[in-house]
């Protein structure tokens, strides 16, 4: 009994081709301005000069995208870690939720230009800094989405569980946490949008690598097409990690693809 | 002698007083309805058996003993199916056996021959959403079956199905039933179930709840499928008799 509509061939390539045209038509017309009215390149470059910035400098950007991408990627499992964790307490103690939740709020109205020199003034130049800056920013929305999603299992399953004799835990993990998960996937994509760029502020603010320098001294040398090709580079790590979290997701939440018969 | 005996039961929720001295029993075998007007209180009956609510007054005996609190003979059935959408079937028939600390793989292979008496053959690995109506109803009562429990708890289990669907799965319940015999409190508010599939039949008043009716079913079995017999057909009038009556309106 699989869905009665198959799946045409190149569907989801066809569903592409108006964000592609978009995309492309945008980059022509700043091609076209720049070329049309002979503006400096100090000022705007054209996205040709900023491709051609990237071939230049492949090796500069390369060696500074590791730094970043460790950051993100060490700030993000720390952050994964914390909300998890932090998600599980609330869930089974509500008084340390109502107790502790207005202070991840106010965690999260913390103007990052003012708390990024403070961090790096405290941990240094290393690779700490960064991490607990891309965990700050990235770790309230998976832990709402948590949240939000053991509250919003089905009470018929959990009556149906205790019914059963289940514990609080065997509830948890059968119930509650599967409940969670489509939630949990809406947070983690917010989350992994801010995560790169978190992690690029943060080496901005100090830091001996990473894109984020790169950003500033093309900056404080006056090229902007250089600070654009990095910007290209930080664009696409996002939009690498976007994918493998749909990836992600489209395994986890299988169940939710399949079609349905009614 | 009785399996499960309530004896003069209250429960007031609040101010509110849902059941009102209620006494049923049920024996070993034996196929009792709960029948009353949609609101009366019939599932309240069931929370207090699962663990979900306690009595102000009264008693409730299993096997002789005073039911203890954490007690967990009976097998539940919603009404509506609470299938889990993002386990397979065959993982939604386990969660019982799973809850009693039973190996996953065991509880698979305790569940799985009983697929195809249940009309879920080649369905095991199939998610709920696959699923029609009356299958998915069929394996959350397979569900309940899977767990070994003495006594079968159904809430309206019919009552979400369209009227079709209904009557087929009625008519394989019965026969379902009449091949195991399994000992069932059904709660229903449909007259025409309650004699199909009842030995006896409580009738409930309008909350709070009293018992209004004992009624023998003496129908030959099965009773599905097949004309309603003149003893069937003299129980459901008289039901439907006492239900308008304690209303007060009349046909």
């Amino acid at each position: 009994m699989q869905s009665d509509v198959p799946r045409r061939p190149g569907r989801g390539l066809a569903r592409g081709i108006p964000a592609v045209l978009s995309v492309v038509s945008a980059f022509l017309i700043w091609e076209t301005y720049v070329r049309l009215s002979g503006i400096s390149p100090l000022m705007l470059p054209a996205p040709s000069r900023v491709l051609d910035q990237i071939v230049l400098n492949r090796a500069l950007l390369w060696d500074n995208m590791v730094p970043t991408l460790k950051a993100t990627f060490a700030g993000f499992a720390l952050s994964l870690t914390v909300a998890f964790s932090l998600s599980v307490v609330l869930d089974f103690m509500p008084r340390v939720r109502r107790a502790l939740f207005p202070i991840f709020v106010v965690s999260q109205t913390l103007p990052l230009v003012a708390i990024a020199p403070l961090v790096v003034l405290w941990f240094g130049f290393d690779l700490t800094p960064k991490v607990l800056l891309v965990a700050l920013v990235t770790f309230f929305p998976m832990l709402v989405a948590l949240v939000d999603g053991y509250g919003a299992t089905d009470p018929e399953i959990e009556d149906l569980m205790r019914a059963m004799g289940a514990t609080r835990g065997q509830i948890f993990r059968s119930a509650r946490f599967p409940s969670a998960m489509p939630y949990f996937f809406a947070g983690l994509r917010i989350s992994i949008t801010y995560a790169v760029v978190a992690a690029i502020f943060a080496e901005y603010v100090g830091a001996r690598a990473g894109l984020g320098i790169v950003i500033l001294n093309a900056k404080n040398s006056f090229r902007p097409d250089l600070v654009l090709a990095a910007v290209v580079i930080s664009s696409a790590l996002t939009l690498v990690l976007f994918a493998i979290t749909a990836l992600l997701q489209r395994v986890v939440l299988r169940w939710r693809e399949v079609g349905s018969t009614r | 002698m009785s399996l499960l005996d309530i004896q003069n039961v209250s429960v007031t929720f609040g101010a509110t007083a849902i059941l009102d001295e209620i006494s049923l029993h049920v024996a070993k075998g034996e196929f009792v309805s709960i029948l009353g007007p949609s609101g009366a209180g019939k599932s309240t009956i069931f929370r207090l058996l699962t663990g979900a609510a306690r009595h102000d007054s009264g008693k409730i005996t299993y096997n002789g003993q005073p039911l203890a609190t954490k007690h967990h003979g009976f097998g539940f059935m919603p009404q509506r199916d609470a299938l889990m959408p993002w386990r397979r079937i065959i993982d939604n028939l386990t969660l019982g056996l799973e809850v009693q600390g039973i190996h996953r793989k065991n509880a698979r292979a305790q569940v799985t021959p009983l697929l195809a008496d249940f009309g879920l053959d080649g369905f095991a690995r199939h998610y709920p959403s696959q699923l029609s109506g009356g299958m998915r109803q069929r394996a959350a009562l397979l569900r309940t079956i899977a767990q070994n429990r003495p006594v079968q708890l159904l809430d309206e289990p019919f009552g979400a199905l369209d009227a079709l669907t209904r009557t087929q799965m009625q008519a394989w319940f019965e026969m379902r039933w009449r091949a195991a015999r399994w000992t069932t409190l059904l709660v229903t508010h449909d007259v025409r179930e309650a004699v199909a599939l009842s030995d006896r039949i409580y009738v409930l008043s309008r909350r709070p709840a009293r018992v209004i009716a004992e009624v023998h079913v003496p129908a030959p079995r099965p009773r599905m499928g097949r004309r309603v017999s003149a003893e069937a057909h003299a129980v459901e009038a008289q039901l439907l008799e006492i239900l308008l009556n304690q209303t007060g309106e009349t046909l």
